[in-house]
Order: structure tokens, then C-alpha cells, then sequence
């Protein structure tokens, strides 16, 4: 039993989502206040994989995000959609089932490429260098995009919602919702086998020490591209994901650094280096957002004083470097069942 | 272009370049002492902006409270500028207090000092939201513009005195850091910062002298400002702070020399980005892409010049 108990979870709350928004038991709001947990689980998992496991001060990541955002759109929207721009849709509808994770998985190589433009330049010199070039890069992709008329300009970019409403109309399912789980338990298997390969092993020496590491025979340039270009990538799904959101419409003014902001401020607080960390941290500040809307503007005067409070009184975050089964080590039994656990320390902060 | 256009954007480049350099002094001079970052900076420039509209309105009385006497502009001017430096300096000052050196003396990762200046940054932007609203605010004209032309080149009052103003305040500045005990201090420190306490240097005095100054000069640079553009508001420290910030790297981050240049390079290229699209056959180039050259810049410098124009490159020990 114990050796099918992860599956089983997650089989159980896959059902449990979509089953209740199927049947109308999960409203449209609650729909949407997941689908956004579900895209900050995805953005800050991403994000600490270079910010937390590999230490390096990456804070651009709406721009990554924005870039697959618009890729993946706009190749739905050519596809499946009458378009103004696009003209009438490249293919029927029945397509969009099995192509809608392409385009989600195109999108995530163009925010890819776009990341490894990035990391030629900023690995080659000092830590700062990373921070103001992925700040740059930022503002020149909203920049970009808000120079390109024939996506929108700054008004922004329209027409994901009929592919959506289409692809409701042949089979009435939460379809977004069913690719962001797909997207989200993705992105923690990618992310969990890449720290555990040699080349993550090599992510985690680099955040030691750089330079022993590179004594020790990692190839660090290599390394931080390789995790740099991955953790843009899955930004870049994450975007894909949220340009199809139920209001059917994206703009350059959402993915500004205040979006980077919110995407640290869930790594930091969730804990660098910790993957079960992202994903509690990301649920509760989206919860704490959806809370504190009625408050207007007040809550970006509270959510910064929080986190400047965490920093003064815990800095290493809610899980710190470590994963829940490191601090209920019961749990291994069930969600690590083919590990031998006996006589296992993990290493403390 | 003919020569008598192009001496007017480079009047307009040199006034526009006065702000960068001043913010950009800041930014340059914390990261020298204390190799942080501080991206609260360009908000502290919005506070100083702010703190000399409220100076000024006060004084000239037009809160329902009046003053039992009439202040002559120039005098409300110099108040308000005088005013304005020292409440942002406390500010500074205060948030070094308050948020970095507790981090410092922990001994944390440089990490979250970066961290929370972004946070304090954020925050001072959306105190300033909640309670002020996002209106823009006019600022009062303190010096009665007067428009003067010679040989076909217009210029007004005001930018003269900020670019004069400027100059003199940076020629002080480079004075007081090459020639004075603090200054020499600062240098030390961003010499070698495990010796300077050994000297018997105060190392946290320094720091706070250091913030005291850079608040102060970003407060000068929002009250000029608002006198030369007329109009504040509370998202004014996002991009001209941003600006100012890639101004530091392109002269050579913790450079005071490298801060002024490029914030006069920045300048010129922004106002002839923005030029050159109004002449027949560069019409492609819109003003919108003034941005996109900017940071494109920043791009440029740092693949082909890490450490800026005047930065000279550290080599790592091991």
C-alpha cells in the first residue's frame, strides 16, 4: 500500500479538482484562485532551483514568463481561432486537444532560448552581474512587446479565450485547470530529478563555493546555463498556462518586476533550496493575496513589511534547506517508499 | 540636424543627465562601502521629492496655515531644497538603521540585505500609493521661468541652475571624498573592509555618513525635479531610479566618477533616441524605444565591459 500512497495522493486530489469543477461544486472563483496557486507553484519552484539551490540572484522571472505567455498564445490563437490578425483558424478545434501541451512546451523553449541569451552574457562575470542583467531583461521584454503592434502593443494581446470556450464546447471539462496540474506536477519531478543528477549535484557545490567547485572538476559555466535555462523554461510554461486564464487576455503590464517581486517573495519565503518549501509558501501567499484583495493598495504596504520582518527574525524562510520529510521524517515512509531512509541525517541549516 | 537643434537637446541631455548622475552617486556610493545594492534608492529619490513638495506648499502657506509672513520664492526654494536633504537623509539613514544593519551584524547573507532593500523599495512606494493617492502632484514654481534664446537656442532659468547646481554640488562631492576624513574613510573601506576597523576606523559611522550623503543628493535631484518638470509622482523612482541605476554599472559600479558619466552618457543617448525620430528617413525609431536602447545599453556594457568605463576589474583570490 505505502509503495502506491504518493500516486494515490495525487491521483485523489487530480480527481477531487477537476471531478468538483466538473460537477459544479468548485465555483469559477475558486477555479481561478487555483489555477493561480497552480501557476506560482510552477513559477517558484522554477525560481528557486537558480535562486535558492543554486544561489545566484535571478529577478526577472515575469519576463520569462511573459515571453512563453505570449508565445503559447499566440500560437493558440493562430491554430484554433478567428483572429483579426491571424485570419481564420489554421486547424479544426478537435486539434487542440492533443496540441495544446505543444504549444505550452514551445512556449517554455522560446522563454529557454531567451533564458540561455541571458546567461551567456551575465555568467561570464561576477554574482551581481545576473541581478541587474535578468532586471534588464525584464523591462526589455515588456518593452518589446509593448513596441509590437501587431500583437497588441501595450493594450495587450486577446483571443485565448475562444480557443478555451471552444475546446469547452466539444467536452465540457476544466481544461486549464487539467494541463496546470499536468504543468505543476511536471515541473516538481523535473526540478526533483535535476538536483538529484550530477549536474544539480554540481548546482548545489556552486552555491558552496564556486571556486572549489570548479576545482573539483564541475564545469560551472555549463552547470549554471543548464539550470538557469531550465528554470526559464518552466517560467515560460508557467506563462503559457497563465495567458489562457478565464479573462482571455494578456498585456505587457503583467509581468513588470512587481510580478518578479511577488515570485522572490515566495521563494525567500517558502525557503531557498526547498522544493516542499516553494510549494507550501506559493499556496499560502496566493491565499494571503486573495485575502487581503478587499484592502486595496494597503496590501503591497503588508506584504513588503512581512517580508522585511521574516528577514530580521528568520531569514532561512518557512522550511529553510529543508524538505518536509526532513522535518517529519514519518512522512518519508510514504512519499519516498523505494529509499532506504534508516540512518539518513539531513544536512541542518 | 542642424547645429542650433542640436545644441538644445544637448542643453536638455545635460539637465536630464544632472538627475541620473545625482541618484546614480547614491547607488555608487553604497555599493562601494558596503557592496549592497540598494535598490531602495530610487524610491528614497520619489521621498525627496515628495518631502520638498510638502516644504514648499507649507511654507508658502497653502495648507489653510498661514505663515505670519511672506517668504520671497528664492528663500522658500533654498529652505525646501535644504529641508527636503535633511528629512531624506534621516530617512536613509533610518532604514539602514532599521533593516540593513541588523542583517550586517548577523553576519547574513548579502542575499537578503538585497532582498530587503527591494522590499523597502516596494514599500515605500505603496505607503506613499495608500496614503497619497496615485494623482500626480503639481509641484510649486519657486523660481519664475524666464525664457532666454540666444542664436536660435532657447533655454529657461531653471535648467541652468540645475545643471549649474548640480555640477557644483558633484565637484563637492568628489572634495569631500578625496579630501576629507570620511571620505578617505569610505575609500578604505571599499579597499579592504577586514582592515578598516582594525585601523581604528568607525566602520558604522562611515556607513551611515555614506547613506546620509547619497539620501541627501537623491533628495536634491527630486526637488530639482519637480522645479524643472513641474509634475511628481509616486512612481517617479521606478524608472528614473531604475535609470539611474544602469548609469552606475555603464560608469563602473562603486566608481563617483564612473556615476556621473554615465549618467550624462544615458541622458544623451535617451534624449537622441528620442531626437533622431523626428528627422525624416529615422521615423522607424520611435520614442517608445527609448526604454528598449537603454537597457540595451546596460546589456551591452556588461557583456563587453563588466566592470563599466572607470571600474577596474578585481581579480578573485582564492
Amino acid at each position: 500500500m505505502r509503495r502506491y500512497s504518493l500516486p494515490l495522493i495525487i491521483i485523489a486530489l487530480f480527481v477531487l479538482t477537476i471531478g468538483g469543477s466538473w460537477l459544479g461544486i468548485l465555483d469559477s472563483y475558486i477555479q481561478l484562485v487555483l489555477l493561480y496557486i497552480g501557476i506560482n507553484v510552477i513559477l517558484t519552484v522554477s525560481l528557486n532551483l537558480v535562486n535558492g539551490y543554486m544561489g545566484e540572484f535571478s529577478c526577472g522571472h515575469a519576463g520569462f514568463m511573459a515571453v512563453g505567455a505570449y508565445v503559447a498564445g499566440i500560437l493558440t490563437v493562430w491554430l484554433f481561432a478567428e483572429d483579426k490578425v491571424f485570419g481564420a483558424p489554421v486547424l479544426p478545434i478537435g486539434w487542440a486537444f492533443p496540441l495544446f501541451p505543444i504549444t505550452l512546451v514551445i512556449g517554455s523553449i522560446a522563454a529557454a532560448l531567451v533564458g540561455l541569451l541571458v546567461a551567456i552574457p551575465s555568467f561570464r562575470t561576477r554574482g551581481d552581474y545576473l541581478a541587474i542583467i535578468t532586471l534588464a531583461v525584464n523591462y526589455m521584454v515588456k518593452s518589446s512587446i509593448e513596441n509590437m503592434e501587431v500583437i497588441g502593443g501595450p493594450r495587450g494581446f486577446v483571443g485565448m479565450k475562444r480557443v478555451m470556450n471552444a475546446m469547452g464546447d466539444v467536452l465540457d471539462a476544466p481544461w486549464l485547470l487539467i494541463w496546470t496540474f499536468v504543468g505543476i506536477f511536471a515541473t516538481i519531478v523535473i526540478i526533483r530529478n535535476f538536483i538529484s543528477s550530477t549536474l544539480g549535484k554540481g548546482v548545489e557545490a556552486i552555491r558552496e563555493d564556486e571556486i572549489a567547485a570548479e576545482i573539483m572538476g564541475v564545469n560551472t559555466r555549463r552547470t549554471k546555463v543548464a539550470a538557469f535555462m531550465l528554470s526559464c523554461g518552466l517560467a515560460g510554461l508557467a506563462g503559457g498556462l497563465f495567458a489562457h486564464w478565464p479573462g482571455g487576455y494578456i498585456n505587457p503590464l503583467m509581468f513588470t518586476f512587481l510580478r518578479s517581486t511577488e515570485v522572490m517573495v515566495m521563494v525567500y519565503l517558502g525557503g531557498m533550496g526547498s522544493i516542499t518549501g516553494s510549494i507550501i509558501s506559493a499556496i499560502l501567499f496566493t491565499l494571503l493575496l486573495e485575502l487581503l484583495r478587499p484592502l486595496g493598495v494597503f496590501k503591497w504596504v503588508v506584504i513588503p513589511l512581512l517580508l522585511i520582518v521574516m528577514m530580521l527574525r528568520r531569514p532561512q524562510g518557512i522550511m529553510g534547506s529543508r524538505e518536509l520529510t526532513d522535518v517529519f521524517p514519518r512522512l518519508r515512509a510514504f512519499l519516498q517508499p523505494d529509499k532506504e531512509v534508516e540512518g539518513y541525517a539531513p544536512a541542518s541549516d | 540636424m542642424t547645429l542650433d537643434i542640436f545644441l538644445q537637446h544637448l542643453l536638455n541631455a545635460l539637465q536630464w543627465g544632472s538627475f541620473y548622475a545625482l541618484i546614480a552617486l547614491g547607488y555608487t556610493m553604497v555599493y562601494g562601502v558596503l557592496l549592497l545594492v540598494n535598490f531602495a534608492h530610487g524610491d528614497i529619490f520619489m521621498v525627496g521629492a515628495y518631502a520638498g513638495f510638502f516644504i514648499a506648499t507649507f511654507l508658502l502657506g497653502q495648507y489653510g496655515f498661514q505663515l505670519p509672513f511672506t517668504l520671497p520664492s528664492w528663500l522658500v526654494l533654498v529652505l525646501t531644497i535644504i529641508g527636503s536633504m535633511t528629512l531624506t537623509a534621516g530617512l536613509g539613514v533610518g532604514i539602514e538603521r532599521a533593516a540593513y544593519r541588523p542583517l550586517r551584524e548577523r553576519g547574513a547573507n548579502r542575499l537578503y540585505v538585497v532582498i530587503t532593500a527591494l522590499m523597502v523599495g516596494v514599500l515605500l512606494e505603496n505607503l506613499n500609493l495608500w496614503r497619497l493617492g496615485g494623482a500626480d502632484r503639481g509641484f510649486p514654481q519657486l523660481i519664475r521661468k524666464q525664457i532666454y534664446t540666444v542664436g536660435g537656442v532657447s533655454f529657461t532659468n531653471v535648467k541652468i541652475i540645475v545643471i549649474g547646481l548640480s555640477i557644483v554640488v558633484m565637484l563637492a562631492l568628489e572634495l569631500i571624498v578625496r579630501r576629507t576624513k570620511v571620505g578617505m574613510a569610505m575609500r578604505a573601506i571599499s579597499y579592504d573592509k577586514v582592515a578598516v576597523p582594525l585601523m581604528g576606523i568607525p566602520l558604522n559611522r562611515i556607513i551611515v555618513a555614506t547613506f546620509a550623503l547619497g539620501s541627501s543628493l537623491a533628495a536634491l535631484a527630486g526637488v530639482m525635479y519637480g522645479t524643472a518638470y513641474e509634475v511628481i509622482s509616486f512612481d517617479m523612482g521606478i524608472f528614473v531610479g531604475w535609470k539611474a541605476f544602469i548609469c552606475a554599472v555603464v560608469g563602473g559600479i562603486g566608481e563617483i566618477r564612473g556615476a556621473v558619466a554615465g549618467g550624462f552618457i544615458l541622458a544623451f543617448v535617451e534624449i537622441f533616441v528620442v531626437a533622431l525620430g523626428q528627422i525624416p528617413g529615422f521615423q522607424w525609431l520611435s520614442s517608445t524605444y527609448r526604454d528598449l536602447v537603454a537597457f540595451s545599453i546596460l546589456l551591452v556594457f556588461l557583456t563587453f565591459r563588466p566592470t563599466g568605463i572607470f571600474g577596474a576589474p578585481r581579480r578573485q583570490k582564492v
